[in-house]
Formats: structure tokens, sequence, C-alpha cells
């Protein structure tokens, strides 16, 4: 029941924006200034801000992007992740070593701060806050996949493979790697609500995605300037736009977590 | 190990620095850069030592931090010592606020949650966490602002002093705190609630609880004495570890309310590209993340005498 409501508000979300763009003929960008921060109406169901644009089809383009980040980020997050945490788990030793102390110092900068050290440095861009999205969270996934390939290790069947003359990167190409795709894809899964989150506490500080283009963040720094004016809307809707994913996402990774849990419970067990 | 951490950091973010494309001495010129020949350009690159190699500045850098010497901040136009220490107060008096505030209702309501589970109580309080956890504390301080700024007129939407004198007053700085001091609490609380309430339940089935209850202390004697003692431990050690979390929420709820603290300075900072400020702030909330994890270390062996320092 929690699970089909999160996937049907997910799936609902993409579709969206993927789809909504594509059908409304109306271009966001398109400016009507006899209609500026006009309150909710029939017309326009969350008003419409400072330029007279819609407020709601602006959150629609804008989750598309917001979404295309979250999930960028999300990807090469758990790529850098997945490799460090495999490359630390299969070679052990000082690689081992070297990664955790990486890990530790990573993490110990607070990741708004990089976050806003790498945009300042690197322009405000889609790349940027891309990159700096991924290089500040890569480090719960490779601190899981660590632990996952130690304990692989271990397992029979990788000794039956390292005295069959398997070398290292074969195992780890072979058995490794297939094995904790599960996990790495579920802490993908986590970590596009958190890169969406990021992106746009980035773009509301200035911080992220240039002005002009329509993303969640930026509405929400639009929807600040437009507070003082009165206009409380145009902040609203950007809001549950992050909101409804990020709980749908959140309620999702509980029942995946609890699954992989337990399939791995039960292939011990049987095993 | 914090020390080499921090040297790591700091090194990095100049390496950072040096392949950023933004030029240092275009930056240092600002709207005069225009008028600058390629000379000129070389000439201010040499002085403020930005043609040498990273690590060098790093070194330059780090030998000058030690005796206090942070560099010039480029966009307030005065030392970046000056300006951490004219704004570090205002934010440790916002963070304290609300990190006292969090303690405080994250306890009573996780404990209490905890005590009737499965409850009413102990559902709306559940629900409620776990949407709070999802509201961004940006957004949380844009309706605060809305709802008891704009609306209701209750408090000033930002800054600290009075809007019409520019005069400090005590009442003033406190009407003034009671907005952002609350956004950040409540950005903090559900996590720290959930955390309390399952740290409470997993105490109530501890050995040490039942046969408490088995010699038949009163309830609140078992509660407040064996329970919620018990759930502590394990709580104030997550606490040092959440400093990353509390330091991203005041950058946010500081820039939001315009509150005059280094948090928001980091933002002006990243906003204008004034890369001694940022590297100051960024190592100094570093730092305060390092303290943390050695903070939670020291109290938990303090706490639990079983645990051996060393």
């Amino acid at each position: 029941m929690k699970f089909w409501t999160s996937v049907s508000i997910v799936v609902v979300a993409v579709l969206a924006a993927l789809v909504v763009p594509a059908l409304a003929d109306l271009d966001q960008r398109l400016v009507d200034l006899d209609l500026v921060l006009q309150p909710p109406s029939w017309q326009h169901l969350f008003g419409t801000d400072a330029l007279g644009r819609d407020v709601l089809l602006r959150c629609v383009y804008g989750m598309r992007v917001s979404l295309l980040v979250g999930l960028a980020a999300g990807v090469c997050s758990s790529l850098i992740g997945t490799a460090a945490g495999a490359l630390a788990g299969t070679w052990g030793g000082r690689v081992d070593q070297l990664v955790c102390r990486v890990i530790d110092g990573t993490s110990a900068v607070p990741q708004l701060l990089l976050g806003i050290l790498l945009v300042a440095l690197f322009r405000p861009s889609v790349t940027a806050v891309v990159v700096a999205v991924a290089l500040t969270h890569w480090m719960v996934t490779a601190r899981i996949v660590r632990v996952e390939v130690m304990s692989l290790r271990a397992r029979p069947f990788v000794d039956a493979a390292i005295s069959g003359g398997a070398s290292r990167s074969w195992v780890l190409a072979r058995h490794f790697l297939p094995n904790v795709f599960p996990h790495a894809a579920l802490a993908t899964t986590l970590m596009v609500p958190h890169a969406i989150w990021h992106e746009s506490a980035l773009s509301f500080l200035g911080l992220g995605l240039p002005p002009h283009l329509a993303s969640l963040g930026t509405m929400m720094d639009d929807g600040r300037r437009a507070l003082f004016s009165g206009a409380w809307w145009v902040s609203l809707a950007p809001g549950l736009f992050i909101l409804i994913p990020t709980l749908a996402v959140s309620g999702l990774a509980g029942v995946l977590r609890d699954r992989v849990e337990h399939r791995r419970r039960s292939a011990e067990l049987a095993w | 190990m914090s020390v080499p951490i921090l040297l790591v950091v700091t090194l990095a973010m100049f390496a950072l620095g040096a392949a950023s494309p933004f030029d240092p001495a275009a930056r240092y010129l600002g709207d005069s850069v225009g008028n600058a020949t390629t000379e000129d350009l070389e000439r201010i690159r040499h002085n403020i030592g930005a043609d040498q190699p990273f690590y060098v500045q790093w070194w330059n850098w780090l030998t000058h931090a030690v005796t206090g010497d942070l560099g010039d901040s480029l966009s307030q136009h005065q030392p970046v010592l000056a300006v951490i220490s004219e704004r570090l107060g205002w934010t440790l008096l916002l963070v304290t606020v609300a990190f006292v505030v969090t303690m405080a209702l994250s306890l009573v309501t996780g404990a209490l949650a905890a005590i009737r589970h499965g409850g009413w109580f102990d559902r709306a309080v559940t629900t409620l966490a776990y949407a709070f956890e999802a509201v961004p504390v940006f957004w949380l301080s844009l309706a605060m602002i809305w709802l008891f700024s704009l609306t209701l007129r209750w408090f000033p939407a930002g800054g600290v002093s009075d809007v019409r004198t520019g005069a400090l007053s005590f009442g003033g700085v406190l009407s003034h705190l009671v907005m952002p001091a609350v956004a950040l609490a409540v950005s903090q609380v559900p996590w720290f609630v959930l955390y309390v309430k399952q740290s409470v339940r997993t105490a109530m089935a501890e050995d040490y609880v039942v046969g408490a209850r088995a010699r038949g202390l009163r309830e609140r004697t078992v509660l407040v004495g064996h329970v919620v003692r018990g759930a502590l431990l394990p709580f104030i050690t997550l606490v040092g570890s959440r400093f990353p979390e509390l330091i991203t929420g005041a950058v946010l709820v500081e820039t939001t309310f315009s509150w005059p603290g280094v948090a928001a300075a980091t933002t002006e900072a990243g906003v204008a590209l004034d890369f001694p400020l940022l590297a100051a702030l960024t190592t100094l909330a570093t730092a305060v993340v390092l303290l943390g994890n050695l903070l939670a270390d020291v109290v938990y062996a303090f706490a639990d005498p079983r645990v051996v320092t060393g």
C-alpha cells in the first residue's frame, strides 16, 4: 500500500516532468507583464510570478531540471562511491587505509560549504552543481560497498574463485560488483532526493543553477523576493514539488531497504 | 588525527582554487579590471602571490594563519579575522539557542512517544517527524516569514537591529532571534526525535529495566532512572556527529533571515567569490565538525566508564 502510493507519486512526478513541457505549448519563458504576481486563480492554480509566468507550469519545468540534476548527481556519486568502496574492499591494506582517510576527510567538510566553494570557484552551471553534489555525497555509498565487499571476501565462492586462479580484478568484476549492485542501486535511489534538496539549497542561495534556468531552487529564490511583495504563492508550489516527491522516495527507499535486507538474510539462511 | 585531516582539506581547497577559471588578479581589481594592462595584471598576480603554485600559496597561507593572519576579505574590505570575530558571536548565539530548544523538544517528545509506543501521540509524533524531515529548511523559513512577520506581524523578518533606529537592544535582539532559532530547531528536531524514540525503546527492553520493574520500583523511577539514563548514552555520542547538519542549517537559516553571523558570511563570500574569507570559513566549519566528533568520543568515555580511552 505504502509502496504503491510512493511508486505512483514518483511515476506521476517523472511523467509530468517529461510530458507536460512537451505538451504545453506555452513556453515557460513566456513573460506576460499584465499578469505580474497574480494570486492563485482557476487560470493559474498556483498564481503567477514577478514576470507574469504561471508558477505551476514553471514548477513542472523546474522539476524536470531538478530531477535531471538529481539523477545525474545521484548516479555520479554512486559511481565514485562504488569505485572507491570496491577498491578499498578488494585490495585492502594500504589502499583501504588511503580510501578510508579520504572518506573521513571529505565527510568532515560540511556538504553545503563544499558545494558553495565548488560552485563559487567554477561558476554557477549545471555541471558545477552536479559535480558539487556528487563530490559531497559519494561517501555513504563508498562505506556501504566497502563493507559489503569485505563480507563477500569471506564467502566460499570467492575462496573457490581465488583458488581456481582468478585474479583480483576478475573476482571484482565477476563476483563483487554483481553482488554489490543492489546496494549501490538502492544508494542511488536514496541519493536522488538528497541531490534535489542540495541543488535547491545551492540555487536558493544564488550559488546553484543560473537564475534564468527554472529549477525548484531558483524558483524558491524568486519566491523569497516575491514574498516581500506579499506574494506567498510563488514559493509555495516549488516547496511542495520538493516535499512530496522526497516523501515518496523516502517511503519507497524504506520499502526497498527492507526487501534488500530480507533478500540478503534469506540468502544467508538458505546458504 | 584531526590535524592532518584539516591540513589535507585546506590543501585540497587551494588546489581547487588554483584549478578555478577565475583570475585572482582580475577579482582583486574588481570593476577597474578593464583599465588594467597585461603587465598590471601580471604585477598584481606577483604581488598577491597568485603566480606561485597552489602548494606554495597554501604554505604561505598556513604559516600566516598560525600567527592569526588569515588575509584580507575581498568583499568585506577588512581582515578575514576581523570579519569572523565580529560575526562569530551572532552565530554562536543562534546555534546555541536552537540547539537547546532542539534537545529539550526532542528528548521530551521522543521519550513520551517511546513510552506510549503505538498510541496516538506516538503516531502523530512519528508522522510529523517524517514529514518535517522532508521539509526544506529554507522553505520553512519563508513560510514562517510570511505567516509571523508579514501577516501576523509578531516578529521581524530579518536582521538583528531595530529597523528604524538601527539600535541594538536586548528585547530587540530577542524578538529577532525567535524565528531563525525556531526554524533551525525545527529542521533538526525530526531526526533527533526519531533517534531518541528508537534508543528509549531499545533501552526499555534491556535486562536492567526488566529487573528494575521486577523489583517493584515505581514506574517513574524506572523510566527516569533506568530507561532515560540508558538511552541517553547512545544519544549523546550522536549529538557531536550532527554538527555538519547543524552548520548546513545555520547557513540556510542565517541567509534567509539576514542574520549577521559567520554562516551567512559564507554565502556572501561564495556569491562575491571572496576566496580568502571562503577558505577561512570552510576551514573553521571543518574544524568544528572534527571537534564535534572528538567531543562525542570524550563525552561517551566520560558517561560510560566501561569505555577505555587511549
